[in-house]
Order: C-alpha cells, then structure tokens, then sequence
C-alpha cells in the first residue's frame, strides 16, 4: 500500500473469490462481501488500518489521501464506489465539504469519522447529511455494518431516484422502477432514503398513484440526492450567481430542465426567507432571517410577483427571482410594505413561495406557483417571508385557490395544504379546496415540475435538511416541495410528508397551493422548512403560513386545526417534528407567520414570532397531534432545515386545514411547529 | 522453550496494557494480522512514528513562538491524536485531550508542560514496542514453526 504517495490504492479485500461484486451488479450472493468502499483521510496511519479492516470485511477498498483525489475517482467512475468514509479534518478539503460534494454530485451514501467526538462536530456531520459517524478511532465491528447504509440508499432512492434524475419524473414510471436502482450507489445521504420515500409517497399522493400519465408535465422530483446535487451547485456558484441556468449546468442531471432548477431555486428562497434560519451553511441561510412579520403586507404584494412570474413560466424563472425580490422588496403591489429582505437570494427564494401564497389573485397565481417550487426547496424560508404573505393572506386566499386548482390539477400540487388550515382567512377559503380558481396553468406548472403534490412536501422537507441547500431556493419546478432533495436531510427524510399528500409547501408560496392541491404533499412538509431554518432562530418566518397555509390570517389560527389533518406527517416528517411541534405551540401569529418553524426542531422552537394568532397554536397543536405521528424527523438536526420544512410543513397544513389562513404568510405557527414531534 | 517464550510474550503484552500504555484498540490491530500480513502490527508502529515525529516537531516550534497560536496547536494535536488512538496509545491518548483542553482555554502554561508529558510518554511507549515487537519476532517464527498446521 502506498500511503506515501497521493494516490488511492485499489485493493481487493478479499483473498478468496468471493469477490465477484463488480459495479453495477447491484447485490450479489456474497454482498456486503465486495462492497466498494472509497476511504479519504490525510492520516497514513489511520488510512492503513482502516484499509486492512475494511478488507478484512470482504470489501472492496479504495484508499485515497486527499479529498480532491477522492472526488477525482468518485467524478471519473460515477458508479465504481458504494460508499465513502471521509475524515473530518483534511488539510485540502474540509470533510464537510466533501461530503456536500458527495451527496450532490453522486448521491453516495458518506460515512464521516473524526477523534473528535463533540457534540457540534457530529452533529454538522449529520445536517450536511452523513449515513454515520463514527469515532476514532475506528473499530472493525462498526465497519462491518456500513454496507446497511448502501442499501437503504439504494432501497430509497429507487423509488425516486429516476426522477431525479431525470428531472422529470413520471411517477409512476419511476416508482415502478425496478431495483436495479438498488445500486445505485448515488444517493450519498441517509436522508435519501427518506426522500425517496417521500418523493415516492408524493409520487403516489399526487394522485397518479403510480400513474405519471395523468400528470401533464412530467414532475420533476427533488429527492434529497438531487436536492444535494443542487445545494452544491449553488454553493459552488456562489448564491450571487447562482442562476438556474449554471446550477443546472453544475448539477448535470439528464433530464433535469432549467425551469425545474428555477423553480426549485425560487422556492428555496423563499424557505430560506421565511425561515430565516442562518443556519445553513450554505449561504443560503442568512435569508432566513428574515423579518418575517413584518412584511406580511409585502409577502402579499411579493407573492403576486413572485406568482406572476412562476405563472408565466411555469415554474420559477430565473427572472422570477428578481420579482420576487423585487417584490419583496418593493412590495409595490401590495399591501403592507413588508419590509421583505430580499437581501439574499435565498430569502428571495424562501420567502417568495410564501409570499406566492399570500399574494394576491393574481399574485396568488404565480405564488402558488412560486410557493411550489420553493417547497422542494427546504432552503431557507424565510419567516419574514411568511409573514408578509399572511399579510396578503387574502391573495393567499386567492392563491391557494389558485394553487388549489391547480393543484388538483397538477394532482401534485406541492402545496397542497389540506385545505383544512384556516388560518387565514385566505387559505381557508382556498385550501376549501379552491383548487378551481387556481389556474390550472399555475398549480399545474409549477407543479409538474417538481412533483406533484406529493413530491414537494417530500422534498421540502429534505432539503431543508441541512444547510446544504443553502439557498437552495430554486424555482424550479420545485413546486413539488416534496422533491425531496434527499440531500438535504440527510436522514430527515422529511417524515412530514408522510403522507398527506399535501404537498408540502415548503416554499411558503405553496403553501397555499397546498392547501388546495389537495395535499398530496404532507403538508407538514413546509413547515419543516421553517422549523429547521428557524430552529434556532426565531422563526418569524409565517409558520403559520406554512403550517396551516389556511392559518395565514392573524387570527386564523384555528384555521390550523382543521386543516391540519393533512398527513400530520407532513409536519412531521419532516423530523421537525420536534421542532415543528414547539414551533407550533407558539402560536405563530398569523400575521407574522413567525414560523418559528425551525425552532421545534430544537427542541425548544423558540417560538419565533410565531405570531400567528393564537389560534394556529390550537392548530398546530393539532396539526401536531395529526401530523406530527410521521415525523421522523424528531431531530431537528437541521435546524435549517426545520425552518423550511416547517415552512413547508405550516403551509402545507395550512393548506389542508383548509386554511385560509394561508395568507397569513407563515404565520401558521400556531401549528406547526409544535405540533410536528419532534 | 516456545511455550515459555510465548508466555513472556504475553506477559509483556499484558504489562502493557495494564500499565495502561495500550488499549484496546491494539488488540483490534492484532486481529488484523493475518498470514498475508504477520507483522502488520508493528508495521503500523513503525510508520506511526515515522510520521509523528514530524507532528512532534512541529509542535514544539509552535509552543516556542510568541504568542501562542492556540488554533494551529490544537490542529496539529488534533492530527497527532489521531494517529495515537489508531494504533491504541492510551496514555498518550489522553495526554493528548489534555494538552487539547489547555488549547482550548488558552492556557499555554498548561499546554507547554502536558507537551513535555505527551514527550515522555511518546518515548517511553515507543521503546516498550520496539521491545515487544523484537520479542515478538523471535517468538513469532518460533511458534509458527512449531504450530502444527
């Protein structure tokens, strides 16, 4: 074994020939025996034993001294490695760094492994979305067990993993995919299996069941892998410049369309908005941080915007963005000038699905589009963000009307709260299943692309996993929140979405179309993204907005309850659960749509401003109780996360609930995050 | 005479570890060797301290400039316990997190004398396994010549 040298030494494990796993075979008699395994670490030492253990297990062994060599093979042999054990500390790359890298680019699960055992460092570990994390120093009994996380990965993702990649993924088709995709080696983050699980169960709620044909566009799902693949992207890009078009250009993911990428962008902006989590390492986060109350007059106004422009597109454009911050900024149409930070991108992208809700009619349109696409993004809703979209919550109203009908159109409609959150006056009245005065082109576009309903809840909440998205808010067809980035939460798999259907709105803006869509997409799933943004931080984000969608307006908070029924898993789901409950026990405010989504998470969701009137607390108290059941996300690892997919799962729960109080702009918390268990 | 030499061996190993030089983690170690690699073991020592030396040193620059960049410490101590705990040095494990903490608090008092211990202790294992590893491979042929296969 050269250790000396730079270079990654190959050694087959195994003296005998059971051996015979060659790539691609997917998993043969002797499996785990043959399993690929790539180790990075700048310790000779520890290179070698690890090497020496890991073919004592019958595995296939690849060492490799220096991350950017390990990313040259893994880059080179996309399917040649399993799994990846990197070290923390490297002195050319931060393990983190690799591991994002990893996730997105390959989707292979990554095993991280230090001395260091703190708290914090394991815990980064998991919200950049490692399977594991194991101590120095390492001993063979943990080694032997790695092999599970391939499969699980392999297991999820085959359910979502073609859409992904494909970008537009028909749901049935890719469900029925054979397991071949068991090999698939792609999906990096334990997450992912729960985002494939999501994508999946989007994929079936959005009422094909398995049937794609229905759908008109085929749905783009942002599963955690791809969701990874795009936070990467963007990080690499620089959230300045990350423009849809580059993005896609990084992520490289046949199929995939530059609509798609904007729209998931744009949604990601707006998750980062309103959760205001800055959590995310990615940038991404400082948009969370937004003002969320304030600028429920704005969201409204924003949302318009932001609606018009994911309306004309279909899906977010990248110009979309620019409204949307313009919109937020601006606030020129409406309402309340929210004081939107449109600083960063993020918040553009976080905020402006909420906003999509609560915008006005017209701006309902587009924000529902908008809000959809955000949901997939668990990037950083902002709970300013939300907020100001309760502010519009009467454009929420219109919205999710707007986003109900198309939602049920698009079937997958991201957003699509159970009407049952009345939050706002808005919502409710939309998530009454307006659906029809949705445009169809709205909720359908946007919709589409990400994955139908089902799908963005999903997804919303996996990105909001971790920072990785970053801000991640891409407007693409991110409508389908649920497209569970997979990368995102790395084992959040967002349970939020659990099954509701509802969409998730993640991206506030879905909320609202959530809650019409008929929830396919756990509702619970936006809310995670406040939660997990928000976590620490005082989600103003509209919680509210997300969770109830329909708990939009101030006082709607009772509007939660009903709604809340979507999935509790949506809430859920999103592992907010925890952080989503105490989030929704605070009462978000409606008007504030303080989602405090991301709070839950930690526990202690610091009650962000949920301001949303008392009554979401009622909701998210229930929504919680409903919702809260799938939510596997109890840790609120990501604290980013939780604040979008608090978001997410607050609109989509709004949503259901039937809200109305969608408009309210997040302000659902009330619901949301208390209610997701945490 | 074998089964004597053996049970030196062992007796050897066993002091080690119950002066608390070697944990478990050396058994792991041991484990590994198989008859492709009978001296996998000591070649891993051999190569821990080739490379920690150079750990060694540099350290004791850092601790000699003024101030004390505690982060950079803490770096290379981070790297040196690494490699320690991979080949089970329990003593100088824990000198190590000792020598970590006193970085952490900014104490450079505390850092230069647990470095002086972490010196100590480095030596003192190092000849303890240049002894056992020799002992080793004369018992090592030995028993295997006389193991019945």
């Amino acid at each position: 074994m050269n250790l000396g040298g730079l270079q990654a030494v190959k050694s087959m494990s195994v003296p005998s020939s059971s051996l015979s796993r060659k790539s691609g075979d997917g998993v043969s008699d002797q499996f785990p025996a043959g399993l690929r395994v790539l180790v990075v670490d700048d310790d000779p030492i520890c290179l070698l034993i690890l090497e020496k253990m890991l073919k004592k297990c019958l595995y296939e062994v690849t060492k490799c001294n220096r991350a950017e060599l390990a990313l040259n093979y893994l880059r080179e042999n996309k399917n040649g490695y399993d799994i990846v054990i990197s070290d923390v500390h490297m002195p050319d790359m931060d393990g983190f760094k690799l591991l994002e890298h990893v996730g997105l680019e390959m989707d292979l699960p990554v095993i991280m492994m230090s001395a260091d055992d703190g708290k914090k460092v394991v815990m980064k570990g998991i919200t950049h979305g490692a399977v594991d994390y194991l101590i120095k120093p390492v001993r063979i009994e943990a080694l032997k067990n790695i092999w599970q996380h391939v499969v699980r990965k392999n297991k999820d993702e085959y359910k979502g993993k073609d859409c992904e990649q494909t970008g537009s993924v028909e749901d049935g088709e890719q469900q029925q995919k054979p397991p071949e995709d068991a090999e698939y080696s792609s999906s990096a983050n334990e997450g992912n299996w729960k985002n494939s699980k999501k994508r999946k169960d989007e994929e079936d709620e959005a009422e094909e069941r398995d049937d794609t044909s229905s759908l008109k566009k085929p749905r783009v799902v942002w599963s955690v892998e791809l969701h990874q693949q795009f936070v990467t992207a963007v990080n690499h890009l620089g959230l300045d410049k990350a423009v849809p078009k580059k993005i896609l250009e990084l992520m490289n993911v046949p199929g995939l369309t530059r609509e798609n990428v904007a729209s998931h962008l744009q949604y990601r902006l707006y998750l980062r908005r309103l959760s205001g989590v800055s959590q995310h390492q990615n940038g991404l986060n400082n948009a969370f941080m937004g003002p969320t109350d304030a600028t429920f007059g704005s969201m409204s106004s924003f949302n318009g915007i932001e609606l018009q422009a994911l309306a004309s597109s279909g899906q977010l454009p990248p110009q979309s963005l620019a409204i949307i911050q313009a919109a937020a900024l601006g606030r020129a149409t409406n309402k309340s000038p929210v004081p939107v930070p449109l600083v960063d991108q993020r918040n553009l992208f976080s905020f402006e699905s909420p906003k999509l809700r609560f915008g006005e009619d017209s701006l309902l349109n587009n924000n529902s589009k908008q809000i959809n696409l955000l949901h997939g993004i668990p990037t950083n809703m902002e709970p300013k963000q939300l907020a100001t979209l309760h502010q519009s919550a009467q454009s929420l109203g219109n919205l999710n009307m707007q986003l109900q009908s198309q939602s049920s159109q698009s079937g997958s409609l991201l957003t699509q709260r159970p009407q049952s959150q009345p939050r706002t006056p808005l919502l409710n009245e939309i998530n009454g299943s307006h659906v029809s005065t949705l445009p169809s082109s709205l909720g359908q576009p946007i919709m589409s692309q990400a994955l139908p309903s089902s799908v963005l809840p999903r997804n919303g909440i996996e990105n909001v996993r971790g920072g990785t998205f970053g801000s991640v808010s891409q407007p693409s067809s991110a409508l389908d929140f649920s497209v569970n980035h997979g990368t995102e939460f790395p084992g959040n798999s967002f349970p939020l979405m659990s099954n509701s259907g509802i969409p998730i709105l993640t991206s506030k803006g879905m909320l609202q179309e959530e809650v019409k869509s008929e929830m396919k997409v756990p509702r619970g799933y936006l809310p995670n993204y406040d939660t997990f943004d928000e976590l620490n931080q005082n989600r103003t984000q509209d919680w509210g907005v997300q969770t109830d969608g329909s708990t939009f307006d101030v006082s709607q908070h009772s509007n939660l309850q009903g709604s809340l029924d979507v999935s509790p898993s949506i809430l859920v789901q999103q592992g907010f659960s925890s952080n989503l409950k105490s989030e929704q026990s605070r009462n978000i405010p409606v008007s504030k749509a303080t989602f405090a989504v991301g709070d839950s998470r930690a526990g202690n969701i610091s009650n962000p401003s949920q301001q949303l009137n008392s009554s979401p607390a009622d909701i998210s108290q229930r929504i919680k109780a409903e919702r809260l059941p799938n939510m596997g996300f109890q840790n609120t690892f990501f604290p980013e996360q939780f604040g979008q997919d608090d978001l997410m799962s607050a609109l989509l729960k709004q949503q259901q609930e039937g809200t109305g109080a969608v408009e309210s702009e997040f302000g659902f918390d009330g619901y949301h995050l208390d209610n997701l268990p945490v | 005479m074998e089964r004597n030499l053996h049970r030196q061996l062992a007796n050897m190993k066993k002091s080690l570890f119950d002066q608390g030089y070697l944990d478990e983690q050396f058994i792991q170690l041991e484990e590994l060797q198989d008859a492709a690699n009978p001296n996998f073991v000591e070649e891993v020592v051999t190569m821990y301290y080739r490379d920690s030396a150079r750990l060694i040193q540099n350290i004791d620059h850092a601790l000699e400039k003024n101030p004390l960049d505690f982060a950079k410490l803490d770096n290379y101590m981070h790297q040196f316990k690494g490699s320690s705990c991979s080949i089970g040095a329990k003593k100088l494990k824990n000198e190590c997190t000792q020598f970590k903490e006193y970085c952490e608090t900014g104490n450079g008092e505390g850092c230069k004398r647990t470095f002086q211990q972490v010196k100590k202790e480095y030596a003192a294992l190092k000849k303890k396994l240049e002894h056992y590893f020799q002992f080793a491979r004369q018992v090592g042929p030995v028993e295997k010549a006389c193991r019945p296969k």
